[in-house]
């Protein structure tokens, strides 16, 4: 994954002239993902570049935590594309899955699954399909992929490894005072 | 002879494992001069190598070889692959363990005659007494630095704690504190005291929980009579035509097989790796397993009743500040029946970090009710709930009959159902657990399934009677006599408590008992 404008030394704005709005977050064009408004790149090695966007919007349906940013959410699941690289089986699997969800969407009414704009019109057919193998590999895949992510602890509040300050006793283990 | 030993030497004792039961046993029986060779799966980590990240430090030390499951648990569902949480490494399962170190009570050893008979449990007296464990037990507390016994401080209760005990208290229970655990709370034993880390679960940095890989086992090496061989994982033990054991066969670290001469075999792998390795030494002296005339080899799967209680509250807990297991209610851990139950649990404090909240809270579970009980993991309190789970015959470890593993041993399948107490027993539970944090003002509160097994006992069980059991009152195998079960698979039933420090007042028992039957030339 590359940041600001690193990616194959494009800048963000010719990314973002190379390539067309998906969603609102999203720019897409050949072989890359460009999140609109903090120039977080990702090239694609195997997946196409909108089924990555969708993956995105995905992962935040199923786990939907407002204060997490569209970045940390796009780490996740970056693995699948890494994972497509070397797994045909694994690529098919995310492609047919995102074509499915967005054929459901279109069946609705919808332009893509990205087109739903109310979280519960989407996770309303994310419900049709929690059983099947595609929505269990990225849901199994992303507890894992997001919340272990360090960069989003803090926003659980979670302080994490405390060797280095010589744990938590001189830090707060027993500081609750309403209790 | 002094440390390491000759394969062919058969005058030694081949322990297998060296958690709980396998390094207490090596340490035990090396201090009195017995030669030891520890087999041991995995590889050693030391404090220094342990980290503070939940998933990484199970990749580096978790038991992940392959294991299948069945029945009616939720982890089969969830976990299909991962049945149990076990340590492959030097120190077994107690460099994740928590150190919560609880004795039986009185009528745990003989609950056939306690409960009575109860349909589709597999009840048996213990055909020890209490009494006749006390000083077994008081040995282990001493050895391990138990707080609140030999006159040892209890550790200082962490935020997690301070609301468990305020609801308790509210709710009117009686014996709340900060537990009885192998965790120093001063210095002990050339270890310090507990810095509040956080991440028990994870191996103890500072060294101040007990765990053999760093007690037992190096007291043990330096007497030099006992050696230890790692990633040395073995695949079955040999008998002599005389039906002795002789000798066991492993794969060492570059798969090659080995072969090392045995006078006495004590099997310590913990209870789905023990029962695997007596079935997979099937022979045509001991055609369904060894030492399995009872039949009972790989039965009994008990893994306690647990289960979790999560807590939101209106302002901040920061429950993973300090000792994972920081406090104990033990008020329900009495027997009484009308409560619509045998036997008793007891509520533990318990704190797992951000990634293993989101793995185990609900699993599978997902969508706005799942995420907004993340966002609350800031003001979260957690306790744990372990009581006696019913011994069930066909709760079983088997062999996989297709699937094997990297040496081609076949895999183990564990299959479990709750039993009807069981069942009673946790929603109770979940009800008592719900009542103590609601008494203290949450706002949401949360019944979480059992995680995959961290207690596992049973699968090779201590009888009086050789048609009901595997072991006889010194784990002695009824079928073999110079074979041994060392771990908790030995236990005829399991009572509230965490099984550890009873796993290692049976092996400091048991060295004595070997020792005397060498030292008599009956072993
Ligand atoms: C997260 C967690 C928290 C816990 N907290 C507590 C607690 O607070 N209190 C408590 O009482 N208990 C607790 N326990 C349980 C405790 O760890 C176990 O009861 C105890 O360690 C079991 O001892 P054991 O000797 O049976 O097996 P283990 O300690 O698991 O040791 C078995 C060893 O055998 C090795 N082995 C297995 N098969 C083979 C083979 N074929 N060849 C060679 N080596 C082999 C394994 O690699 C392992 O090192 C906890 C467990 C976990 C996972
Ligand atoms: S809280 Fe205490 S016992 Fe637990 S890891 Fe930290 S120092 Fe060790």
């Amino acid at each position: 994954m590359t940041h600001q404008s690193q990616l194959r030394g494009l800048s963000r704005r010719d990314l973002m002239s190379r390539g067309t709005a998906l969603g609102a977050a999203f720019v897409v064009g050949q072989g890359f993902l460009l999140h609109a408004r903090t120039g977080l790149a990702l090239e694609t090695q195997a997946l196409d570049p909108g089924t990555m966007a969708t993956l995105v919007q995905l992962a935040r349906d199923i786990y939907p935590h407002d204060r997490i940013p569209d970045d940390a959410y796009l780490r996740a699941v970056a693995g699948h594309d890494e994972r497509a690289a070397g797994d045909e089986a694994h690529k098919a699997l995310i492609e047919d899955g995102v074509a499915a969800l967005d054929a459901m969407a279109e069946s609705a009414g919808a332009s893509g699954y990205l087109g739903l704009g109310w979280e519960d019109d989407r996770v309303a057919l994310l419900r049709q399909i929690e059983s099947g193998s595609f929505f269990q590999a990225v849901r199994g895949d992303l507890v894992v992929s997001l919340y272990n992510q360090k960069e989003v602890w803090p926003l659980f509040g979670y302080e994490g490894s405390s060797f280095e300050h010589g744990g938590y006793l001189e830090h707060g283990f027993d500081d609750i005072t309403w209790i | 002879m002094a440390a390491p030993f000759d394969q062919n030497d058969d005058s030694v004792v081949v322990i297998i494992g060296s958690g709980a039961g396998g390094g207490t046993l090596a340490n035990e029986l090396a201090q009195k001069g017995i030669d030891v060779v520890v087999l041991e799966a995995g590889g050693r980590h030391l404090p220094e190598d342990y980290v503070n990240d939940e998933w990484d430090s199970f990749a580096q030390l978790a038991w992940l070889d392959m294991r299948t499951t069945s029945g009616g648990w939720r982890v089969a569902r969830d976990f299909p692959n991962l049945p149990a949480w076990i340590v492959k490494a030097v120190g077994g399962s107690t460099t994740h363990w928590a150190g919560a170190s609880l004795r039986f009570q009185e009528h745990e050893w003989r609950v056939l005659s306690e409960y009575g008979s109860i349909p589709g449990a597999n009840l048996l007296d213990w055909p020890i007494t209490a009494a006749e464990m006390d000083p077994w037990y008081a040995a282990a507390e001493h050895k391990m630095g138990v707080t609140r016994t030999n006159g040892i401080p209890g550790l200082p209760g962490n935020n997690n704690f301070k609301v468990m005990e305020a609801g308790a208290k509210a709710l009117g229970y009686q014996d709340v504190h900060t537990g009885r655990m192998a965790i120093n709370s001063e210095i002990r034993d050339g270890r310090t005291y507990c810095h509040q880390l956080g991440f028990c679960f994870q191996g103890c940095k500072y060294g101040a929980k007990w765990s053999t890989a760093y007690t037992e086992i190096p007291a043990a090496e330096v007497t030099g009579h006992c050696e230890v061989r790692e990633h040395a994982h073995v695949l079955m033990i040999e008998h002599d035509d005389a039906g002795k054991v002789s000798g066991v066969i492993y794969a060492d670290a570059d798969g090659n097989h080995q072969r090392q001469a045995a006078r006495v075999v004590a099997v310590a792998g913990n209870s789905i790796e023990s029962p695997r390795l007596l079935l997979n030494s099937a022979s045509a002296m001991f055609p369904d397993g060894l030492a399995n005339s009872s039949g009972q080899v790989g039965r009994n799967y008990m893994r306690h009743m647990t289960g979790s209680v999560y807590a939101i509250f209106e302002q901040p807990v920061r429950m993973w500040r300090g000792t994972t297991m920081a406090g104990i209610i033990t008020d329900e851990s009495i027997n009484d029946p009308a409560r619509g139950f045998v036997g008793g649990y007891e509520m533990e404090t318990l704190s797992i970090g951000v990634p293993f909240m989101a793995a185990f809270l609900d699993p599978g579970g997902w969508g706005r009710s799942f995420a907004s009980a993340m966002d609350g993991y800031e003001n979260m309190a957690g306790m744990w709930l372990v009581g006696e789970d019913m011994p069930q015959a066909s709760n079983q470890v088997t062999l996989h009959p297709t699937l094997t593993d990297q040496h081609g041993m076949p895999v183990p399948n564990v299959h479990f159902t709750d039993h009807p107490n069981d069942i009673a027993m946790r929603n109770h539970a979940y009800a008592q657990g719900a009542a103590v944090y609601e008494a203290v003002g949450a706002t949401r509160t949360f019944p979480t399934p059992p995680y995959p097994s961290t207690h596992n006992l049973g699968t090779n069980r201590m009888a009086e009677n050789p048609r009901d059991g595997v072991v006889n009152k010194w784990g002695q195998a009824h079928d073999v006599a110079n074979l041994f079960i060392s771990d908790g698979s030995q236990f005829t039933t399991g009572a509230a408590e965490n099984p550890t420090l009873t796993i290692v007042a049976l092996a400091i028992r048991q060295a004595d008992h070997i020792a005397s039957q060498m030292a008599a030339g009956t072993l």
